[in-house]
């Protein structure tokens, strides 16, 4: 077994968020990840699914350093990318990336498509003549599928899925290790998202690519991801690897989403058994006592209220945080 | 059946710095009492501007010609006036993003209340009463309570719902869906279908769903209508559509639609990106990226033709299955 290179380990963000008093504030701290654990190996996507709110995206941020983590660890290649110091923390980053869900937003719109690809270089390899940038934009244009003579166009001049494909030529162009993707597709038209998804598969065979690919489109995590991980107000409800988590779910919140995706078949879909989850997501600021999901639970017993559940496993590899998962 | 809402020849123009752009083109469609239509299509294919021309609701620059009819009243020849005793009366809209289709500074009871009492001569309390009896019925908890409440107070399952009420305060014979689901989680996605499920059976509304979600369309239509590019290119019964699709660029859509129900290696993917409207492909508007194209498609545009089995679509192939031998 190697040495897993991503490692999080009870990772924290809290946000502190004004409630009230005038004159003195008081903060009540908004716990958007809360105790988040999950190892990464080379070549493998864990996807990470969840409604709004839920905070999968800070998760993401947290692991590449973009916010700062309240407590935990997240150990990249046995560093902890936590205690490192700035300068550290631009070294490390070499190899970790992200690709953003709005294409153009994350773009900069004064500057061309190759500039924009060229940057991570200009950065971190410094010694490649200006010739040599050009020709490894131009490769990396022509590997995500985009016209190498578009090198010179604004971000405005390219669709929404050109765009996306800048974004991601732009994340790999230094072939990371790591490559976390926040929502890639979901912008974009299902003709064009399977192009992309199709792109991220095929470069992630290439370069060995890690990926934490965040969505709350279960179908298409379910194309990308090797395991699969279900979040709810900044807690793990279970983690798995994807045969076992879309076949043989274990958490009531797990089922009722699946359940609740609509399947693209009239006959499958009208005659499906959907679980209906009563409510909408709790505040999280301030989140229900026990276990997080009670609230709008269909098996929520006076147990689930007074305990918090611990994560079990179910089998190995498969952990699950509910009180009645043994109970079907 | 007798239809309540017929669109014929509808086009749709867009005065732009660059030139006119056409974004719906010679659409013909009918929707029938009590049924649920759905409309889909991907960004730019004029999905919605069919249905915001029924409602007058066209940006200042754009112009509908050919007709529209509500039970025979021709909506595109009709005059504000005359537009405005029929928007929330006769057929009503939803829109996606239910914040900003709410007044913000406006309490929910007499945004609600607002409806009916312009159409309908009913005092302020009888008026309340109604508003409270819609919460009701599209199961908003404690819904007492949330007449006094503003929109912001609201989650966005919620908002959505009270939206569903607005449009249903005076029974309209049609209700047009502009993406209800699209800014909502799924299990909020859930609840808020079956909310419209429940309308449909229980008041006979007819429902245009435009969506581009194909599996949303699976669970709630019985018929569905598929535009490309400003043109209608397939519409017919749901089960025949999903499992019979007769365009390529149907087959293709729901072939590149990640599914839950299954597994594949790699995604099947339409090559491509949809067309510019400013610069539509000659022929057929598909045929670059239609993976059956032969010489035809490309310089003979095709009529929306009507096949076996009520059903119509604008392909030049006798069929899918022959074309892909």
């Amino acid at each position: 077994m190697t040495e897993p290179f991503l490692q999080v380990r009870d990772l924290k963000v809290h946000f502190p968020v004004r409630t009230g008093g005038i004159l003195i504030g008081r903060y009540t701290p908004l716990k958007a990840v809360d105790g988040v654990s999950f190892d990464l190996n080379p070549g493998e996507t864990l996807g990470v699914v969840g409604e709004s709110g839920c905070g999968k995206s800070t998760l993401g941020r947290a692991v590449l350093q973009l916010v700062g983590a309240t407590d935990g660890v997240v150990s990249w290649l046995g560093r902890d990318l936590t205690s490192l110091s700035k300068r550290q923390l631009i070294e490390a980053r070499e190899n970790l990336q992200i690709v953003f869900q709005d294409p153009l937003a994350s773009l900069d719109p004064r500057m061309t498509a190759g500039d924009i690809i060229a940057e991570p270089l200009l950065n971190y390899r410094p010694e490649m003549t200006r010739a040599q940038r050009r020709d490894a934009v131009k490769d990396m244009m022509e590997r995500v599928g985009l016209l190498p003579r578009m090198i010179n166009r604004y971000p405005h001049e390219f669709s929404g899925g050109q765009c996306q494909r800048i974004g991601i030529a732009r994340a790999m162009i230094l072939r990371p290790k790591l490559v976390v993707c926040d929502e890639p597709v979901s912008a974009l038209d299902v003709s064009i998202q399977a192009q992309v998804v199709n792109l991220l598969k095929s470069l992630q065979r290439e370069f060995g690519l890690a990926l934490l690919f965040i969505s709350h489109d279960l179908a298409i995590v379910r194309h990308i991801s090797d395991r699969v991980m279900v979040l709810y107000l900044g807690k793990v409800m279970e983690l798995a690897n994807k045969a076992a988590l879309y076949t043989n779910p274990r958490h009531p919140y797990t089922q009722a989403l699946l359940s609740a995706v609509p399947i693209p078949d009239p006959s499958k879909e009208r005659n499906k058994k959907r679980i209906l989850l009563t409510g909408d997501l709790p505040s999280p600021l301030s989140p229900p006592s026990g276990c997080v999901f009670r609230t709008r639970c269909p098996k929520a017993t006076q147990m689930c209220a007074d305990k918090t559940p611990s994560l079990d496993t179910v089998e190995m590899g498969h952990i699950v945080a509910c009180h009645l998962w043994n109970e079907q | 059946m007798s239809s309540v809402l017929e669109i014929d020849q509808l086009t749709v123009a867009f005065d732009t710095p660059d030139g006119t752009v056409e974004a719906v083109t010679d659409v013909t469609l009918s929707v029938e009492a009590g049924e649920c239509l759905g409309l889909v299509g991907e960004s730019g294919s004029g999905k919605s501007q069919t249905f915001m021309a029924a409602m007058g609701l066209l940006a200042d620059n754009g112009r509908a010609t050919g007709q529209i009819r509500l039970d025979g009243i021709d909506l595109l020849s009709a005059n504000e006036a005359k537009l405005n005793t029929l928007r929330g009366d006769r057929i009503a809209m939803i829109f996606q993003d239910p914040m900003t289709s709410l007044t913000p500074h406006m309490r929910i009871g007499r945004q609600l209340a607002e409806v009916i009492i312009e159409h309908k001569n009913v005092s302020k309390v009888e008026a309340r009463a109604q508003a409270l009896e819609m919460l009701k019925r599209v199961h908003i908890p404690e819904p007492e309570r949330r007449l006094d409440m503003y929109p912001h107070e609201l989650s966005g399952g919620l908002r959505q719902r009270v939206m569903i009420a607005m449009a249903l305060m005076c029974e309209p014979e049609v209700i047009i869906a502009d993406e209800p689901t699209t800014a909502l989680d799924v299990t909020v996605q859930a609840q808020i279908l079956d909310v419209l499920m429940e309308v449909k059976d229980s008041l006979g509304t007819a429902i245009v769903l435009i969506t581009h979600d194909l599996g949303v369309v699976a669970g709630l239509a019985d018929r569905v209508a598929v535009m490309y590019g400003g043109r209608l290119v397939e519409q017919g019964g749901v089960s025949d559509i999903f499992e019979q699709p007769s365009h390529p660029y149907t087959q293709g859509l729901l072939k590149c639609t990640p599914r839950l129900d299954t597994d594949f290696e790699a995604l099947v993917t339409i090559p491509g990106q949809p067309p510019n409207l400013q610069n539509l492909p000659p022929g057929c508007s598909f045929h670059p990226r239609c993976p059956y194209v032969f010489d035809r498609c490309k310089t003979d545009r095709p009529k929306l033709i009507e096949i076996p089995g009520g059903r119509s679509k604008a392909c030049h192939l006798d069929t899918l299955e022959a074309a892909a031998q």
